[in-house]
């Protein structure tokens, strides 16, 4: 399963194997990583799963769709280039060793 | 207070919430979590969404693993029913006659189903939609059902149809206003939803009323006030909710059309609050001043309004109302209150754009909400904006041809 590592606004590093398929937010939910909230369930919806992707693996993911994009715009922390919504990100093989921090908070 | 004990009743949405919040500020007494279902605390918006296209499984339903309620001290008990709320002892009392002491207790109650009211509404065929258990029944039969009626062209309801449509199915809805969602939408956004859902095929029966449900050993017709008949092999009933105040109006707490809470959601004894769907409450937003929301938003926010007055920072509840419905190839979403309204400005996506359009809703030239569908960043944009304290566009700017939302949004 492809690994994925969650950065804590404190710095403390959290690797978890998720499976192919399963959101970053859906994951750290699972996980019990804090820093994640997921309140609308993974809609794109809320903005709380707010989530900076190492820049070198930006050009990995698929560019956001309307509602992420849109959704952006709201996130409680500061929005920087490499700002995304766990919950559009979905997990596979090519991600595997993907690095997400956390803001330092969601709401 | 940190080292109080709190009983939460009801673990839905926003009792799950007041739970997680209180740990996360600091409450440091324990925290008990009863609920009458029986498994761990779950979100319901994709019972009729995503999960009952069978695109997440239980687990994925599920707020929080089982750990979670272990490392945080929070004791969940499921499936257990308060039946009594003894204030003079200050104990919540379950089915089986045992009590739970409290300092401070939360009432996360919801709502239920407002049942059918005529003949055969308990057949085989006839669902509702409100639990998990509901979803894998509807599910289970989804695939049979060719000839799909709908009582009540409400949100869950809609959601409902255009999932059944897709599969293939024949789908009516059967709705007594005289048009979809009229209780919280505008005309020209009812109008443009009744417009897509009807391109695919589903059919609308305004102004009617279900009267009866027949069929030998399943439901075969729905038959309405009128005499209308409509053959029938699924039948699903979204009329509407009752808010769960029994407990607390047998307890002596104000009720009305919910459990009575002023502006910092606490009812009428002081050591009891009330969240969620169960409670009505002061809301700077609701033109009638006091409100009923039935949304993940007002579970989620005041749960954690509560969640600070009991870790000592007490503020009135004055969160922004949101909402969203995903019906088909169209994604609502409602920012602010936009019930009642005295105008309207429609604004359509440009040429080039998604197909889609906002309905900015106006009291007294105030723009008091936003309707989106397909819009997701007028609806982002929206949210911001009504929530802050700037100033906000009236109807004559928001009609004129270079309006730019954005620009009235400051960071
Ligand atoms: C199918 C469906 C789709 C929805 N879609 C959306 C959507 O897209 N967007 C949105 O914003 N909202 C949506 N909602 C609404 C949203 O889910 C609710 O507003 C939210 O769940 C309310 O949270 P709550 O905690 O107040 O109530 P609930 O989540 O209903 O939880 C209340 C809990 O209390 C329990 N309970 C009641 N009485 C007792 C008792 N005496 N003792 C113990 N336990 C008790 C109940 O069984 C229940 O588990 C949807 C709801 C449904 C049913």
């Amino acid at each position: 399963m492809p690994s994925v590592t969650y950065v804590n606004s404190n710095g403390s590093r959290k690797t978890v194997s998720v499976a192919a398929g399963k959101s970053i937010m859906a994951a750290a939910v699972e996980n019990n990583i804090d820093g994640i909230v997921g309140q609308c369930g993974g809609n794109a919806i809320c903005g709380t799963c707010h989530v900076y992707v190492d820049p070198s693996q930006l050009s990995l993911l698929e560019p956001a769709r309307d509602d992420e994009a849109a959704t952006l715009e709201i996130v409680a922390a500061e929005r920087r280039p490499n700002s995304r919504l766990g919950c559009q990100i979905e997990v596979k093989p090519e991600l595997d060793g993907l690095v997400v921090e956390m803001p330092e908070y969601q709401l | 207070m940190s080292k109080s004990s709190i009983v939460i009743a009801g673990a839905g949405q926003a009792g799950f919430q007041a739970a997680a919040s209180l740990r996360e500020k600091g409450h440091d007494g324990s925290i008990v979590l009863v609920g009458d279902e029986p498994s761990l605390p779950y979100q319901h918006p994709p019972l009729s969404k995503s999960y009952l296209l069978g695109k997440l499984d239980h687990a994925a339903l599920q707020f929080r693993p089982e750990s979670f309620f272990r490392e945080n001290r929070i004791e969940h008990r499921a499936g257990l029913k308060i039946e009594t709320i003894d204030r003079e002892a200050h104990q919540a009392v379950l089915q089986n006659g045992e009590a739970i002491p409290y300092d401070h207790l939360i009432l996360a109650l919801g709502a239920r189903n407002r049942p059918l009211p005529v003949p055969g509404a308990g057949l085989k065929g006839v669902f509702q939609l409100r639990t998990v258990e509901d979803a894998d029944a509807l599910r289970e039969s989804l695939d049979r059902g060719r000839q799909v009626v709908v009582i009540g062209g409400g949100f869950i309801g809609l959601e409902f149809a255009t999932i059944a449509a897709e599969r293939g199915a024949e789908v009516t809805v059967i709705e007594t206003a005289d048009r979809p969602m009229a209780r919280v939408l505008s005309k020209e956004m009812s109008s443009y939803f009744r417009t897509v859902h009807e391109a695919h095929g589903i059919r609308f029966i305004f102004g009617a009323t279900a009267a009866r449900l027949s069929g030998n050993s399943k439901v075969e017709v729905v038959e309405t006030l009128d005499g209308q008949q409509f053959p029938a092999d699924l039948v699903l009933v979204c009329i509407g909710v009752i808010p769960n105040t029994e407990i607390a109006s047998q307890a002596g707490l104000a009720t009305g059309n919910g459990i009575i809470v002023n502006e910092y959601l606490v009812t009428s004894d002081p050591t009891i609050s009330a969240i969620g769907d169960c409670a009505l409450h002061p809301n700077p937003y609701a033109a009638s001043g006091i409100i009923r929301l039935e949304s993940v938003q007002g579970a989620v926010d005041q749960a954690r309004c509560v969640a600070d007055r009991l870790t000592g920072h007490p503020a009135p509840y004055c969160s922004l109302p949101w909402f969203w419905s995903e019906q088909g190839t169209l994604r609502l979403q409602i920012a602010g209150l936009t019930q009642p309204h005295d105008h309207t400005v429609v604004r359509k996506s440009p040429p080039g754009e998604k197909e889609g359009m906002s309905v900015y809703c106006f009291r007294a030239n105030r723009l008091v909400g936003v309707e989106s569908a397909n819009r997701p960043l007028d609806h982002a944009l929206a949210r911001k904006l009504l929530s802050g304290k700037g100033e906000t566009p009236g109807p004559e700017q928001v009609a004129t041809a270079d309006f730019e939302l954005k620009a009235w949004v400051k960071d």
